[in-house]
């Protein structure tokens, strides 16, 4: 007798128990679905400038999951495709991408150090013994003379120097 | 007309020829190209075009500096000289003791890129040193 009450309140404790879980994981679940879980704005950020750290000019800011892109890149395609980038970095969580890169090549580096490039057209023309090369504020000027087929392999020797011009105007071609 | 004009069909040919790192500028005049091709047909093919635009390249408003990116370490190059043979040097410049030739023609090792002009290689013979760059060609 006494055995089968205390079975009965343990199961009727049982059963409570397992009402009891079930409602919190039905309350959870509910939970998880109607909220989604939010990403904050630092979060959203800090992942976004993962995929563009390769740009150290690019500068990444997010308000309320819209994100902005502003800062430098160096042609059309980075700008275009940074954006994209951004986008797919949390497409559930960023709201919309405003680009406001803009492009801005860098310069193209032309050898300006007289002494390096007069001593490298030195090695450039060694095999042009009719060629003169002079060299001035960057810019190589040739004269004297040369047989036709050799002109091209001799500007495309100058020009691997990264001069700022070369000027063969002066060059009698044969 | 503006260089970028004038030479168009030079950039149009750059743009369509797979060189990722394509670039170029107006700077003072000159019209500066840089990139790497992805071998020496395409290198070739660009400046046969400039040649086009500026016969004898006599205008002096580009300057065009195209590597080809299948020139690396350990490759073979063929020696395009014009008709002479390629001296072999002790170090990176004319100033430098020859140690050695290759025939107009012959495939050599490319053993490393020293800098831009000189580059050290090695002969099937085992000669080693270094060669003007412009006379090495990529052997696809």
């Amino acid at each position: 007798m006494y055995g089968s009450t205390l079975n009965g309140i343990i199961m009727k404790n049982k059963v409570k128990s397992w009402v009891f879980i079930l409602l919190m994981t039905t309350s959870v679940v509910v939970g998880a679905i109607s909220c989604k879980p939010k990403v904050s704005d630092a979060d959203l950020k800090a992942k976004i400038e993962t995929v563009t750290a390769d740009h150290p000019n690019v500068v990444v800011s997010v308000k309320d999951g819209a994100v902005t892109l502003s800062g430098t890149v160096a042609s059309e395609e980075d700008r275009s495709r940074l954006a994209e980038v951004a986008k797919n970095a949390d497409p559930n969580n960023v709201k919309s991408v405003a680009n406001e890169l803009t492009v801005e090549a860098a310069p193209i580096v032309t050898n300006t150090d007289d002494a390096d490039l007069t001593a490298k057209v030195a090695d450039a023309t060694k095999d042009y013994p009719s060629v003169k090369a002079e060299v001035s504020s960057g810019i190589i000027t040739v004269t004297g003379s040369i047989e036709q087929a050799r002109v091209q392999p001799l500007k495309m020797a100058l020009d691997a120097l990264n001069p700022k011009k070369v000027d063969m105007s002066g060059l009698t071609v044969k | 007309m503006g260089l970028l004009d004038k030479y168009k069909t030079l950039l149009d040919t750059a743009k369509a020829s797979g060189i990722p790192d394509l670039q170029y500028a107006e700077q003072e005049g000159v019209l500066q190209i840089r990139g790497t091709a992805p071998n020496a047909d395409t290198k070739n093919k660009l400046w046969d075009v400039y040649n086009q635009i500026d016969p004898n390249f006599l205008s002096g408003d580009v300057v065009m500096n195209i590597d080809v990116s299948s020139a690396v370490e350990g490759s073979q190059v063929r020696v395009a000289t014009q008709e002479s043979n390629l001296n072999i040097r002790k170090g990176p410049g004319t100033d430098q003791p020859i140690v050695g030739k290759a025939a107009k023609g012959e495939v050599i090792i490319l053993i490393s890129r020293a800098n831009d002009q000189w580059w050290l290689v090695r002969t099937k013979d085992g000669e080693e040193g270094y060669c003007y760059a412009q006379y090495l060609e990529p052997v696809e």
